[in-house]
């Protein structure tokens, strides 16, 4: 067996005229580019979207709730200056949903509509015409596939899908088609990038997995979410987004319900900003903690262990 | 297998000069699983141990004399005797304790990473007392090391440093600094865990110390023999499979057997396919109300799986909409109240250990008898809508079986299972009885590990 390039390889299979040139040219230039939209990834992320580029192989980002998994999905679209196509997954997701669906009133109509004294020959033309492409509805997934101009598909929140649905994007994710029974397979016009992310919230299964390259996205450390901050949060001034990296850091230590996000440090620290604030105190801290806590034994756990406070100020 | 071919594809399209790629490119196609990255940070280490890179970049950078020894040492397979880093630090370690420590704060307060190294380095070399060609995994020498630096007073002071005169009574600021310096202490922490684990893959090669480092993943851990720090993980890993455990009940009873047909809803359906029924409606299904007596055993034998159960069972309670618990040493008492409104199950926990009332007579388990006060008590309010669940050992103490009692269970609910914290090889050993009981279960059923329990979930709900 030669060993083939994986793009080639995969452009071969899909039957593509030319192999579509890598997006990106190194780690580094990942990097690179997603900062220039606002997305500051680290050495995991920039490696693994590298990597998945050059294999034309799905990633799976996995990790707490409000730590950029989907917002990585978009700035890669943004920065490869492709279309993002979203699916929501969610429980009770279907095909009809997912991939496609006959356009049964259209087919409808035309059945009435061109309706003769019935032979067999007619209904035989009939079927085949009624199950044309004209008549299909296509859904996210099918529309990334028949996409010509350069898409990113984002498979959203995919555990939570029943563990036989899953099933349905098996096929997606390793060939890059999708199989109609009335009309064949429809393959894939051109490499897609694919992100699904996952919350965790059940083990997905196996076959899903492997089809899969793997990226873990935690918490940011420290800088990293300082640097965060001073990206997305207009006239914050450093010291600031030290000190609300440093309580955010505290507070994820503890041991809460929910622990902060970063896109809720991001609303805290903006409404730092808009209350004109240069550094933290305690009493702001006090009354803003609910930006940061969504529960109220939390906000009281908080208010004690960190402010040495036994009840927040009403 | 395709895993493999991936790692290996990956490894063709990267630059394999630049470690932390490797490293993710690694980790993203051979690790699934975020709770399983820790193990293979651990393996990486060990057989990508960056000592011959580390050399090349001292060669260039000319600081340490030892470089070109340990070069040579490690093209000849790292097999010496493990001197060569002692020897190659040998010139700098006149420090003394003091010193040591003043070069550690320093690097620690200034963030400095390659003086921090440095210092790890020293501090390995001169507190470790490592011994070439022992087997071990390098925890003692981690625990010795660490002892010797005294890590409280560092951070002690490091918090002490950042904090700015005037905030002495500013709680928020402390609490703050306090925070940044146990983080800078960890990072010291880990740097000097590598720095032995370096010294330790130079001394006895990977393949050997892969052996002693291999730890099992947080889901195998043996429940009745973790240490503190594995216990915290197991319950650290066990709230998310509550979490898990109620997304698929959830699932479950929504899904499970749709009700009988609901005619009205069918016929105004039908109204759009020409009064055609061709989308059937359902009635809801009336939700199953299940009811759980679950009997743990919370003697001292069994005193850590106790704890881990009782976790258990109030991530059972909080998703059953009846769940009694019992606790029984040799006296058998009621604790349902004491999980009710209670968010924290470490807090139901230590209720129970302090309210209930479970010691009979001497304190030493008699299943016999508790199952007996359990059958007077609370047997009547059995039905067929019942599962009894029994957690412990069957370590009697050579005391009355009763397994009758369990008959007579088992006679009145759905199902009866017996959850064994002791591997099966050493079930009727000694006092232990549970083959007679066992003919009246259901189900006796291992389970040491948090992979059995939540097999175990799996199937009952």
């Amino acid at each position: 067996m030669s060993a083939l390039d994986p793009r080639e390889e995969l452009a071969q299979r899909l039957g593509l005229l030319h192999v579509p040139p890598p997006r990106f040219d190194s780690p580094k230039d990942v990097r690179d580019r997603l900062a220039n939209h606002d997305y500051l990834s680290d050495d995991a992320i920039a490696s693994v979207t590298f990597l998945a580029d050059r294999l034309a192989k799905p990633i799976l980002v996995e990790g707490p709730a409000g730590t950029g998994k989907t917002a990585l999905a978009k700035a890669v679209a943004d920065s490869v200056g492709a279309r993002l196509i979203r699916l929501q997954c969610y429980e009770g997701l279907d095909e009809s949903k997912a991939l496609y669906e006959w356009n049964y009133r259209k087919q409808l109509l035309r059945i009435q509509a061109g309706r003769p004294e019935g032979s067999a020959e007619e209904w035989s033309h009939l079927e085949d015409d009624i199950f044309a492409e004209e008549f299909l509805l296509t859904r996210p997934l099918l529309e990334a596939i028949t996409a010509t101009d350069p898409v990113v598909l984002l498979i959203d929140e995919v555990d939570r899908v029943e563990l036989e649905t899953e099933a349905l994007l098996l096929e997606i994710l390793s060939e890059y088609q999708v199989s109609i029974p009335e009309l064949g397979t429809m393959k894939a016009q051109q490499i897609p990038m694919v992100f699904l992310t996952s919350n965790n919230t059940r083990e997905l299964s196996e076959a899903l997995k492997r089809r899969c390259l793997y990226l873990y996205v935690g918490y940011p450390d420290v800088e990293r979410e300082r640097d965060i901050i001073l990206s997305r949060v207009p006239g914050i001034s450093s010291a600031l987004a030290v000190q609300i990296a440093q309580v955010v850091r505290s507070l994820r230590m503890l041991d809460l319900k929910k622990a902060p996000s970063v896109s809720e440090t991001l609303d805290w620290a903006r409404t730092l900003v808009v209350l004109g604030r240069e550094e933290i105190g305690e009493e702001d801290t006090v009354a803003t903690l609910h930006i940061l806590l969504k529960y109220q034994s939390d906000i009281e756990r908080a208010t004690k262990e960190i402010l040495g406070r036994s009840k927040p100020v009403a | 297998m395709s895993e493999h071919v991936d790692a290996a594809r990956a490894m063709e399209a990267i630059d394999l000069s630049n470690r932390s790629l490797v490293k993710n490119s690694l980790a993203a196609t051979l690790v699934k699983d975020g709770d399983h990255m820790p193990v293979f940070n651990t393996a990486f280490e060990v057989f990508f141990a960056n000592r011959s890179l580390e050399s090349v970049e001292d060669l260039l950078n000319g600081e340490e004399a030892g470089g070109d020894d340990m070069n040579q040492e490690g093209a000849a397979g790292a097999t010496g005797p493990g001197q060569s880093r002692g020897e190659g630090g040998g010139a700098s370690s006149s420090l003394s304790a003091q010193e040591l420590a003043d070069l550690l704060f320093r690097a620690l307060r200034d963030g400095n990473r390659e003086a921090l190294r440095r210092a790890a380095n020293e501090a390995v070399t001169r507190y470790a007392g490592m011994e070439p060609g022992r087997p071990v995994g390098g925890t003692y020498y981690l625990y010795r090391t660490l002892r010797n630096l005294e890590l409280d007073k560092l951070e002690e002071r490091l918090s002490q440093v950042s904090l700015a005169p005037g905030d002495t009574d500013d709680v928020l600021a402390e609490r703050l600094a306090r925070d940044e310096a146990r983080a800078r202490v960890e990072m010291l922490k880990a740097e000097i865990e590598r720095e032995i684990r370096e010294r330790l893959v130079e001394d006895r090669g990977a393949e050997a110390l892969a052996k002693s480092v291999r730890k099992p993943l947080p889901e195998d851990l043996d429940v009745m023999h973790a240490n503190r720090d594995e216990m915290a993980q197991l319950q650290h890993a066990l709230r998310p499979l509550s979490r898990k455990l109620a997304v698929r009940l959830a699932r479950r009873r929504r899904r499970r057997h749709r009700g009988p047909i609901d005619l009205r809803h069918t016929v105004r359906r039908s109204l759009s396919t020409g009064g055609v029924p061709i989308d059937l409606r359902f009635k809801p299904p009336r939700p199953a109300k299940p009811e759980i007596y679950v009997i743990a055993d919370i003697s001292g034998s069994v005193a850590s799986f106790a704890r881990f159960t009782l976790h258990l069972v109030h991530a059972i309670s909080s998703q059953f909409s009846k769940v009694r618990s019992f606790v029984f040493v040799d006296g058998l008492d009621e604790v349902s109240r004491l999980f009710e409104g209670v968010d924290d199950p470490s807090e139901a926990v230590a209720r129970i250990n302090a309210e209930a009332d479970v010691i009979a007579f001497d304190g030493h388990s008699d299943y016999g008898r508790a199952f007996l006060t359990f059958h007077d008590k609370f047997a009547d309010q059995i039905t067929k809508r019942s599962t009894v669940l029994i957690l412990g050992d069957a370590r009697n103490n050579y005391h009355q079986a009763h397994a009758e009692v369990i008959a007579d269970l088992k006679y009145r609910a759905k199902a009866v299972y017996w959850l064994n914290p002791e591997p099966t090889s050493y079930w009727d050993s000694g006092d232990s009885i549970v083959n007679q009981y066992a003919p009246y279960c259901d189900k006796v059923i291992e389970c040491r590990t948090l992979r059995q329990l939540e097999a175990f979930v799996g199937e009952l709900t």
